[in-house]
C-alpha cells in the first residue's frame, strides 16, 4: 500500500465525488418531478395520460439504467438528437428513477385511510383543504422510506455513468488505475469515497424517517 | 434508414442471442446459488447472538451502501493481483452477483419469518412441536409465500444488474450488441432492440411477482 499515493490523489477524488453528488441531485430532482408529475396522472385518473405513464413505469421499472444511458448517449445521434454526456446522464436517472418515486408516492396515497377522507368531508373540507390537510401529510410520511431509500438507489446508479465517460468516482478510479496501475489504493479510495458519500446520507434520511412517523395517525 | 435498421438486427440475431445466453448464465447461475446460500443467511440473520447480528447486518448494508459496479470492478481487478488468480470476467461477475443476492435474499427470507404473527410460533410450541418440527410445518410454509415473490423481484434485478458484466469485459449481449454497431454503425436501433429484450426477460417476471404477491396477500 502506497500511503503518499493516497495523499496525493486525494483532491482527484474530492472532485470526482463533488461530480456524483452534483449527477445525483439533479437526476434525483428529476426523478422527484417525473415522479410527482406520474403520480399526479394515476391518482387523478387523467384519461389518455394514464395509459401513458403506466406504460412508461413498466419501460422503467424493467429495463436497466446501463441500457437507457447508452441509448440516449449513442443511439439518440444517429437520428439527430445530440445530447451531452451530462444531460444523458440527468435524463437517464430521471427516466429511471422518476418510475420507482411514481410508485413511493402512489403507495403513499393509497395508504391514507378512506375514513380520514370522509372525516375530513364531514367537516366540510373542500378538495384543496382535504389535500392540502389531510392528505398529503400522512402521504408524505408513509411514502418517506420508499423515496428516501430511491435517493440511495440512485445515488448509487450514478456508478454505471462512468460507462459513458462522466468523471464521477468509478470513472475517475479507472483512468487513474490505466495510468499508475496502483489498483488497490485506487479502489480503497473509491470504496471510502462512496461510505463517505451514503452512509452520512442513509443516517440522516434514517433520521428523518422517524421523526415523520409522527405523523401516522389512526393505525 | 427505418428498413436498414430492422433488417440489421434480423442479419444479427444470433450473434446477439449468443450474448444473451452468456447474459442469462451469469444471472441464473447467481440467482440458483443466491437462493439456497440467502436462505442461510436469512436464518443467521435471526439468530440471537450479537456478534452473528453485527457481522451479518455489517454484510448486508455493505452491499446497500457500495454501488454492484464498483464490487464488480474491484473484484475484477483486486482479486487477479493481490491473489494471483487470473479470473475472468464470468467468473468474477457470479461471485459478486450470488455474494450481492446472498444478502438480498437473505433480507428477504428473514423479513418473512418475522412478519409471522407471534400466535403461530406460540401455537406451535404450546402443542409440542420442536424448533425443527415447528420451521417446517408452521414456518417454512407461511413464510415461502412472501418470500417467492420477492425471490423473483430479485430476479428481475439480478438480470437488469447483468448487463453491467459488459463493462468489465464479459462478451455478453451489450457488447454483441456493440460490434454489430461498430460494423453498421445502426446504434440507434440495436440499443432500441436490446432495451425492448431486457424489458421482455424482465417484465413477466415483475407481472409474476405483482400477482402472487396479490394472490398470497393474507
Amino acid at each position: 500500500m502506497d500511503w503518499s499515493y493516497l495523499g496525493r490523489e486525494l483532491p482527484r477524488y474530492i472532485e470526482a465525488g463533488l461530480v456524483t453528488l452534483k449527477i445525483g441531485f439533479w437526476g434525483i430532482l428529476a426523478a422527484l418531478i417525473t415522479g410527482l408529475v406520474c403520480c399526479f396522472v394515476l391518482y387523478y385518473k387523467i384519461f389518455i395520460l394514464q395509459k401513458i405513464v403506466k406504460v412508461y413505469v413498466e419501460l422503467s421499472r424493467n429495463t436497466p439504467l446501463l441500457i437507457q444511458v447508452f441509448f440516449l448517449y449513442f443511439g439518440l445521434p444517429q437520428v439527430g438528437i445530440k445530447l451531452s454526456g451530462t444531460a444523458c446522464a440527468i435524463i437517464g436517472l430521471g427516466f429511471l428513477g422518476g418510475s420507482y418515486m411514481a410508485e413511493a408516492f402512489r403507495g403513499g396515497l393509497e395508504a391514507v385511510g378512506n375514513s380520514q377522507i370522509e372525516s375530513g368531508l364531514s367537516i366540510g373540507l373542500d378538495k384543496r383543504q382535504m389535500m392540502q390537510y389531510v392528505i398529503l401529510p400522512q402521504a408524505i410520511s408513509i411514502s418517506m422510506p420508499q423515496v428516501s431509500a430511491n435517493f440511495i438507489f440512485l445515488l448509487k446508479e450514478t456508478s454505471i455513468l462512468s460507462a459513458i465517460a462522466i468523471p464521477e468516482l468509478l470513472n475517475v478510479t479507472q483512468s487513474l488505475i490505466g495510468l499508475y496501475y496502483k489498483t488497490n489504493e485506487s479502489l480503497l479510495l473509491l470504496t471510502v469515497s462512496y461510505l463517505i458519500i451514503i452512509l452520512p446520507l442513509s443516517i440522516v434520511l434514517g433520521y428523518i424517517e422517524r421523526r415523520l412517523r409522527h405523523a401516522e395517525f389512526g393505525n | 434508414m427505418q428498413n436498414s435498421g430492422i433488417n440489421v438486427i434480423f442479419n444479427n440475431i444470433g450473434i446477439l442471442l449468443d450474448g444473451l445466453g452468456n447474459t442469462l448464465l451469469i444471472a441464473v447461475t447467481s440467482l440458483f446459488i443466491s437462493f439456497f446460500t440467502g436462505f442461510g443467511f436469512g436464518l443467521l440473520r435471526m439468530s440471537k447472538n450479537r456478534i452473528v447480528k453485527l457481522l451479518t447486518y455489517i454484510y448486508l448494508e455493505a452491499f446497500r451502501i457500495i454501488p454492484i459496479m464498483v464490487w464488480l470492478f474491484s473484484f475484477f481487478f483486486f482479486i487477479p493481483r493481490t491473489l494471483g488468480i487470473d479470473i475472468s470476467g464470468e467468473v468474477a461477475a457470479i461471485v459478486v452477483f450470488t455474494m450481492w443476492g446472498t444478502a438480498e435474499m437473505g433480507d428477504i427470507v428473514r423479513g418473512a419469518l418475522e412478519s409471522l404473527s407471534k400466535g403461530q410460533i406460540e401455537s406451535g410450541l404450546s402443542i409440542g412441536l420442536s424448533k425443527l418440527q415447528l420451521f417446517l410445518y408452521i414456518q417454512f410454509p407461511q413464510a415461502i409465500k412472501r418470500i417467492v415473490p420477492g425471490a423473483i423481484s430479485l430476479g428481475t434485478r439480478m438480470i437488469k444488474t447483468t448487463s453491467l458484466v459488459v463493462l468489465i469485459g464479459v462478451i455478453d449481449v451489450i457488447a454483441r450488441g456493440k460490434q454489430v454497431i461498430e460494423r453498421t454503425k445502426e446504434a440507434f436501433w440495436i440499443y432500441g432492440f436490446l432495451f425492448l429484450l431486457f424489458f421482455l426477460m424482465c417484465y413477466p417476471l415483475s407481472i409474476m411477482a405483482r400477482k402472487l404477491e396479490r394472490k398470497w396477500e393474507s
